[in-house]
C-alpha cells in the first residue's frame, strides 16, 4: 500500500487504480493535494479552492467507488482548472481584475464532463488574463513561478496549470490553447500537454478569447494521463457551441501502445532555422533519434508560412479578442467604475480600470485592423494568409504522418525579462501558432533540458482528428525514455 | 506606416478604452513596432484566395445548426442578475440615457 506521502508521484491511471482498488479514499487523496496546493502558494499557480465543494465532490466519488458499480474513468482522480473555465462552485475570473469575485451560474462543458467521469475539482488555476500572454506574467492576480527554477516564467498562458501540475499539486489540469497556451507552458514545465483538433472540446463556459481559436486539453505528467483525461474533455457539444465537432467522444489511449514502425514523421526546415537555440536543437534532435530507433522514419518538409503566422495570428486573435471582450461593460456583470459622469463615460472608465495592459493592446490592436479603411488590409488579408498556411499542412501531410518540432525557440525565460517587450513574446510563439491557425491538434512532450538545466519540450502535430496518433507516439517515446519523470527540487 | 497619437485617440475611443497620456505614448510606440512586424504580410500575393474565418472549414462542410424552437431553459433571472453591479426589481441599472 502507499502511503500518502507518496500519493503525489502517482500517475493518473495510477491514482485511479489505487482508488478503485480503495487503498486509498478520494477525500484522503483530496486533502493531501490540497494541503500540498496551501504549503507550495509561494509558486503563485492556484487562484482559488474551496475545500467545502472538493470535499463534497470527493465523498460522492468514495461512496461510488464503496458501490462498484460506476464505470467513470477518473473516480476521485483530483484535477484543477484553468481560471478561464466557469464554474459554479468556485470564482471564474479569466485572471482579470474586470471578474474580481464572479461566480458563474454554470459549469463549462468541459468542467462538467470531468466530472461526470469523477474527477474532483481541487481548485482554480492562475494564468494570463484572458488568456493573453505567454509567460503568466500578465495575471491580474501575480505571476507564477516555474517549479524547476523559481525565478523563471512558467510559459503562458495556462502557466498556473503547467506549474501546479510539474510541482505535482495536482495530478492533472485543463488549459486552453489559443496560440500555444498548452503546448508552451507544458514544454517550460516539462509535463505533457495537448490542444485537441479545433471544435473537439467544446468551448461552452470558456470565457472568449480569440473564438476561432481557442480550444481546450489537458496538461498531465504523461501522455497516458493526457489521453484519460482528453477522452472525458471532447466529444459533441451541439446545442451549446456553435463550432463543436460532431464527431463522437474517443477512447485516445486505446492505440497508445501501437506499434511506430514505419511511422513517417516530418521534420520542417523552418523550425530548425537560426532563431533556434543550440539546447533546444540538440535536445529536440535526440528525440528525433530515439524515433528512429523506434522504427520510425524521419522525412524533410518545408511549412514555408511558418514566420508569416506571427503577423497572422496576431491580427486575427486581437481581432476576435476585441469583439468578444466588448462584452465587459459594466452593465450585465464584472467590475463597474464607482465614477462616470454618463453612460459613454461608465463604460470608459469601467473597462481602462478592469482590463490589463497587454489585454488593452490586443483590444486596440483589434479595434484598429477591423476598423473602416484598415479591415481588407489585415483582417482580409491575414484570413488568407491563414488559408495558405493551413493548405501548407495539408501538403506536407501527404509526405508524412505527424510533423514534430520544437515547440519554442529557447527554454523558459527569466520573471521580467519580456514583460515590457510585447513583441519580443510575441516572436517566441513562433513554433505554435501555425498549427493552431490551421485547427490542428498538438501536443508538447518532454525530451531533455537545455540551458539552465531547464526543461525542453518537443512539439507534436497530425492532422485533424488524429489526437490518438499524436498520444501513441507520445506515449512510445515515454516508453523508451524517462525525460517525462524527471522531477523539479523540492517537489 | 506609422500610426499617430491621434489615431491612438480615435481607436481608444471605437474601444471604449481611456487611456492616461503616458498609457497613451506608451501605447504608439508599442503599436507602432508590431505593425512594423505586420508588413511582412500585406506584401503576400494573396489574389483569388478566399478568407478563411473558420479552422473547420478547410476540412469539412460547416453547416449552421439550428435548435428546435422549443423552451429548453427555465426562468433563472436571480441566478443570472447576481453578477451584476446594480440591479433593481430584475432590471439592469445603467446611466440615465434619455434626457
Amino acid at each position: 500500500m502507499k502511503t500518502p506521502t507518496e500519493l503525489h508521484d502517482l500517475s493518473v491511471a495510477e491514482l485511479a487504480e489505487q482508488l478503485r482498488a480503495r487503498k486509498v479514499s478520494a477525500v484522503e487523496t483530496a486533502q493531501h493535494f490540497l494541503a500540498r496546493a496551501r504549503a507550495n502558494a509561494e509558486l503563485g499557480a492556484f487562484l482559488y479552492f474551496n475545500e467545502e465543494a472538493t470535499l463534497t465532490q470527493a465523498s460522492a466519488a468514495d461512496a461510488a467507488l464503496a458501490a462498484g458499480t460506476s464505470e467513470a474513468s477518473l473516480l476521485g482522480v483530483p484535477v484543477a482548472h484553468k481560471d478561464i473555465f466557469v464554474t459554479r462552485d468556485f470564482a471564474a475570473t479569466a485572471g482579470s481584475k474586470m471578474l474580481t469575485g464572479y461566480r458563474s451560474p454554470f459549469d463549462a462543458t468541459v468542467v462538467a464532463r470531468l466530472a461526470e467521469q469523477g474527477a474532483v475539482t481541487l481548485g482554480k488555476l492562475n494564468c494570463d488574463e484572458f488568456a493573453m500572454g505567454s509567460a503568466n506574467e500578465n495575471s491580474a492576480f501575480g505571476l507564477v513561478k516555474n517549479p524547476w527554477d523559481q525565478t523563471r516564467v512558467p510559459g503562458g498562458s495556462s502557466g498556473g496549470s503547467a506549474a501546479a501540475v510539474a510541482a505535482r499539486l495536482v495530478p492533472a489540469a485543463t488549459g486552453t490553447d489559443t496560440g500555444g497556451s498548452i503546448r508552451q507552458p507544458a514544454s517550460f514545465c516539462g509535463i505533457t500537454g495537448i490542444k485537441p483538433t479545433y471544435g473537439r472540446a467544446s468551448r461552452y463556459g470558456m470565457v472568449a478569447f480569440a473564438s476561432s481559436l481557442d480550444q481546450a486539453g489537458p496538461l498531465a505528467r504523461s501522455a497516458e494521463d493526457c489521453a484519460l483525461l482528453l477522452s472525458a474533455m471532447c466529444g459533441p457539444d451541439l446545442d451549446r457551441d456553435s463550432t463543436s465537432l460532431d464527431v463522437p467522444a474517443e477512447n485516445f489511449a486505446r492505440t497508445l501502445d501501437d506499434s511506430l514502425a514505419g511511422l513517417r514523421i516530418g521534420v520542417p526546415a523552418e523550425f530548425f532555422g537560426e532563431g533556434l537555440d543550440a539546447d533546444v536543437r540538440t535536445a529536440v534532435d535526440a528525440a528525433l533519434k530515439e524515433y528512429e530507433k523506434l522504427g520510425a522514419q524521419l522525412v524533410p518538409i518545408t511549412l514555408p508560412r511558418t514566420e508569416l503566422s506571427i503577423p497572422v495570428y496576431y491580427v486575427i486573435a486581437p481581432a476576435e479578442a476585441s469583439s468578444n471582450l466588448s462584452r465587459f461593460d459594466g452593465v450585465k456583470f464584472g467590475h463597474r467604475a464607482e465614477q462616470y459622469s454618463d453612460l459613454i463615460d461608465m463604460y470608459k472608465k469601467t473597462r481602462s480600470q478592469g482590463f490589463g495592459d497587454e489585454v488593452k493592446r490586443r483590444i486596440m490592436i483589434g479595434t484598429y485592423v477591423l476598423s473602416h479603411g484598415y479591415y481588407d488590409a489585415y483582417y482580409l488579408q491575414a484570413q488568407k494568409i491563414r488559408r495558405m498556411i493551413v493548405d501548407d499542412f495539408q501538403q506536407a501531410f501527404k509526405q508524412c504522418d505527424l510533423i514534430a518540432g520544437p515547440v519554442a525557440p529557447t527554454v523558459a525565460w527569466k520573471l521580467g525579462d519580456k514583460s515590457d517587450d510585447p513583441l519580443a513574446s510575441y516572436l517566441a510563439d513562433i513554433f505554435t501558432l501555425p498549427a493552431s491557425l490551421a485547427g490542428l491538434p498538438g501536443m508538447s512532450v518532454p525530451v531533455g533540458f537545455g540551458a539552465g538545466n531547464m526543461p525542453v519540450g518537443m512539439q507534436l502535430i497530425a492532422n485533424y482528428l488524429q489526437e490518438s496518433r499524436l498520444l501513441n507516439a507520445a506515449h512510445r517515446l515515454q516508453q523508451a525514455t524517462d525525460w517525462h519523470l524527471a522531477k523539479p527540487e523540492g517537489f | 506606416m506609422s500610426l499617430t497619437s491621434t489615431d491612438i485617440d480615435r481607436i481608444a475611443n471605437l474601444a471604449r478604452l481611456e487611456l492616461s497620456p503616458p498609457e497613451s505614448e506608451r501605447m504608439l510606440t508599442q503599436i507602432n513596432g508590431f505593425f512594423d512586424l505586420v508588413e511582412k504580410m500585406r506584401a503576400v500575393d494573396t489574389s483569388g484566395l478566399q478568407p478563411l474565418a473558420h479552422p473547420v472549414a478547410c476540412w469539412q462542410d460547416v453547416v449552421l445548426r439550428l435548435r428546435e424552437d422549443a423552451v429548453s431553459e427555465s426562468d433563472n433571472r436571480a441566478a443570472n442578475q447576481r453578477n451584476a453591479p446594480s440591479v433593481e426589481q430584475g432590471l439592469f441599472l445603467v446611466p440615465k440615457v434619455i434626457e
